[in-house]
């Protein structure tokens, strides 16, 4: 992965109630939900529907990222922006449908990152360029990889239902 | 090695002799079940087929569950629409499990799955809601996952690559004290916890507690057993659980009852004496939260919120009808009541409650979801404050992220819709008949 900057710094415990809010959540399109990701963070809502951001830009987190509802649309709506997220904890059913539609997500429990720091991911750590620290990267479960490297479950569910006869 | 009721439950459903913590499997599902948010699912369903030159159809129509409880009757012309997808789709794979805005079988969906029957001990169920952790209460492994793994189970019968969780057993001795409910066992256990302190585990709860607990107040506990992050919380099933299935959910077929090995392997067991809680209440903005109510008595509220999937049942509505019969909700807040289903809003019309709840201040709305995440009725202005029987009080959950909530037991909310503020209903110093 190329060096990324970090466009959203945030805490602990962060919901799916504060990345999608659930009175949007009658919205379910992959293609018509990016428009309410962190929609009461008005200023990074504004600057993610104007294009500011570029795709690869980085969220960073705390612990139990994505924790709450296991509404999907909070990981197709970061996912349409192709942001990646590097949390030092990720929610079971977050982490699972982040996995199944191919948003990029990093395990990093001691990471420290602030809002305009340089990161690089590389040979399982994350480095941060701009405080010089880096930080070692836990896996992603093993049960899941071959669905990582089918592309996503939709592909990769495709396929076992093509290999029947 | 001797294992624990998950290890064993999955063992049985993959035809395995053993499992140890960590094994992946891909179970065969027993049951499926998605609310309004189907509308993806069937989404992400047709999107699997596209190209196939197969035909989209469901492995098995018997085994799927689509109930209307988020948004009934609709809000909105783009739920409306969601609805009118799900109906064609019900009526086109032939669904029969199919819950709809009515008031003879409607309900929200963690209430409709057990009071009728669909889910029994040894099943492997999956929901695209978070809170699918409630049917562990009937001994399934039950947990919560996202649309496109449901559309990958509505293809192919099974969850792939489950890996066997470890188990956290949690054991619980003593009599509630008075005024002291199964909502308060499990706010305490969060706060013990942590929010993500079992994430990718489960609770196995124990304990004569547990035992003496009746069906109802196991949901409770196995609703939230999500908020410490747990993939499922269970009950190993025993003499109650047979008795609500073959009572209450009419139930004939015979039930595979089993419990965990005498020498089961358990990650952590966590023991808890009910006798010494008091009532607990999880503070803004994370579940885990939990201060006794001591420390928080006489925070004011304007909204107070009594059911959902957690707290909507009929002894729910008859503890919250007792403390309020002949005395006032104050004029400084409001009293919402969602009950869980509509089997539950007849029984608790037919027995009075709901009477009286409404003519001491409360507004009774239809079973569903409601203001539990703020997308229907009942959302906080700003700088509110709510108290409510619901799971989650996350910045924002009920609609406005400058509001709180807190969450109780329904007798900690009707005890505090006499004064507005949050009240010990223990404490409670207005007599009945006072208006």
């Amino acid at each position: 992965m190329a060096k990324e900057k970090v466009v959203l710094a945030l805490g602990d415990d962060i919901s799916t109630d504060i990345i999608y809010p659930g009175r949007f959540m009658a919205t379910v399109l992959p293609k018509e939900t990016p428009q309410f990701a962190f929609v009461d963070n008005a200023e990074f809502n504004r600057r993610l529907k104007a294009k500011e951001i570029p795709a690869g830009s980085m969220i960073a987190a705390g612990k139990n990222f994505g924790c709450g509802s296991s509404r999907e649309q909070a990981v197709s709506c970061l996912k349409g922006y192709d942001l990646a997220v590097v949390a030092k904890g990720i929610a079971r059913i977050f982490l699972q449908s982040a996995i199944n539609l191919g948003l990029n997500i990093v395990i990093c429990p001691e990471v420290e990152a602030a809002a305009g720091d340089e990161l690089e991911i590389a040979e399982g750590q994350v480095r941060n360029l701009t405080s010089g620290k880096s930080f070692a990267i836990t896996p992603l479960p093993k049960a899941r990889q071959s669905i990582i490297d089918a592309g996503g479950l939709i592909p990769y569910t495709r396929a076992l239902l093509l290999a029947r006869r | 090695m001797g294992m624990t009721y998950v290890q064993k439950l999955l063992a049985k459903a993959c035809g395995r002799s053993q499992t140890a913590v960590g094994d992946v499997l891909e179970p065969p599902v027993s049951l499926a079940m998605s609310h309004e948010n189907g509308a993806l699912v069937i989404n992400q369903f047709d999107e699997i087929f596209q190209g196939t030159g197969r035909e989209a159809k469901i492995w098995d129509p018997e085994r799927i569950a689509l109930i209307f409880d988020h948004r009934v009757p609709a809000e909105s012309a783009k739920t409306a629409t969601n609805h009118k997808k799900i109906r064609e789709f019900v009526a086109k794979q032939g669904i029969r499990k199919f819950h709809d805005i009515r008031g003879d079988v409607g309900g929200v969906c963690h209430q409709i799955l057990p009071e009728n029957g669909y889910v029994r001990p040894g099943y492997v169920v999956v929901g695209t809601d978070s809170h699918t952790t409630s049917h562990g209460a009937l001994g399934a492994f039950s947990f919560g996952i996202g649309a496109t793994e449901m559309a990958s189970v509505w293809t192919l019968g099974r969850i792939l690559n489950v890996e066997v969780p470890g188990t956290i057993k949690v054991v619980v001795d003593g009599k509630f004290p008075e005024g002291v409910y199964p909502k308060d066992l499990i706010l305490h256990l969060i706060g013990q916890v942590t929010s993500e302190g079992a994430n990718f585990k489960v609770f196995e709860f124990h304990g004569a507690t547990i035992r003496a607990m009746s069906t109802s107040g196991r949901l409770v506990l196995c609703n939230m057993s999500v908020e410490a992050g747990a993939t499922s919380g269970l009950v190993p099933p025993d003499e109650e659980t047979r008795r609500y299935l073959q009572e209450e959910a009419g139930v004939r077929e015979p039930l595979d009852c089993f419990g965990p090995d005498p020498d089961a392997v358990y990650e952590q067991t966590i023991a808890i004496d009910a006798s010494r809680l008091e009532p607990q209440i999880a503070c803004p903005h994370t579940v885990d939260n939990v201060k006794p109510i001591s420390a928080v008595a006489g925070k004011m509220v304007q909204q107070i919120v009594i059911g959902s999937c957690t707290n909507g049942r009929l002894d729910d509505l008859e503890i919250a009808a007792r403390i309020l019969k002949g005395r006032r909700v104050a004029d400084s807040t409001r009293l919402l009541i969602f009950p869980a289903s509509w089997r539950i809003y007849r029984e608790a019309m037919k027995r009075g409650a709901l009477t009286d709840l409404a003519a001491a201040g409360a507004v009774i709305c239809n079973p569903g979801c409601g203001p539990c995440l703020g997308i229907h009725q009942g959302a906080l202005g700003d700088k509110e404050v709510a108290l409510a029987t619901t799971n989650r009080n996350f910045k924002g959950r009920m609609g406005n992220p400058n509001a709180e909530v807190y969450l109780c037991s329904p007798a900690v909310a009707a005890a505090s819709a006499i004064t507005g503020a949050i009240t010990d209903p223990r404490s409670l110093t207005v007599p009945q008949g006072a208006r």
